[in-house]
């Protein structure tokens, strides 16, 4: 019985998505204040057209991710960031 | 659960709360540079008017903003920090708004993690400075 399961033979071999677990850069780092004055670190939490990036793909914890949205919105408002963009990075 | 407001006695009351705030502004870039100099000055006054302590103020100088602002795309960049009470912003933002030479303004009241970065900011830029 387990000889015939193991003949079983897949046409495309398949990939174990492997498991990279996410975490908070801040809680990790211990950043405790996101500066909306420098523009350079802020666009690494946000993609091209300029939208800031949700929290499932950067893994941050919910209270910093509030505080990235805040800096990046004063930092829109100041015209440090620009509110559409494009190939920002 | 709503935090009560702190019962603050009666003598203590007169002693106004100071707050720690940071204000970016950004200037026409029409201006020379006295002008924005004497434009600088001219809210530094208003801040010293209302009795503030003025902790850093930086001059950024003329940057390319990031989506043109009445019809302009660069402006001079000018951020205050400072220790006020509350009702000198009112006063503050009320003379932003009247001036012409003001593009956009962003008045931010410090936590007390802010106030802990600002400082490390100062030092490191006057480490490189």
């Amino acid at each position: 019985m387990s000889d015939k399961q193991s003949e079983i033979r897949y046409l495309t071999p398949i990939n174990i998505e492997i498991k990279k677990d996410k975490y908070c850069r801040f809680l990790k780092s211990g950043i405790k204040y996101i500066d909306f004055k420098d523009p350079n670190f802020l666009l690494k939490f946000v993609n091209e057209q300029g939208k800031i990036l949700p929290r499932r793909v950067t893994g941050t914890s919910l209270k910093y991710q509030r505080k990235v949205t805040q800096a990046v919105k004063r930092a829109r408002h100041l015209a440090l960031m620009p509110y559409v963009g494009d190939m920002l990075k | 659960m709503k935090r009560k407001k702190p019962y603050i006695c009666r003598q203590f009351q007169l002693f106004k709360i100071m707050n720690r705030y940071e204000t970016v502004f950004i200037l026409t870039p029409v201006l020379s540079e006295a002008q924005t100099k004497e434009a600088a000055g001219k809210f530094e006054k208003i801040l010293k008017d209302g009795k503030a302590k003025i902790k850093n103020s930086e001059f950024w100088g003329m940057r390319k903003l990031a989506y043109p602002i009445q019809k302009k795309s660069t402006g001079f960049y000018q951020l205050v920090e400072f220790e006020a009470s509350g009702d000198v912003i009112e006063k503050l933002e009320l003379a932003f708004r009247r001036d012409e030479r003001i593009l956009r303004f962003l008045t931010v009241k410090l936590d007390k993690h802010a106030i802990t970065y600002a400082a490390k900011r100062i030092k490191r830029l006057a480490e490189n400075a």
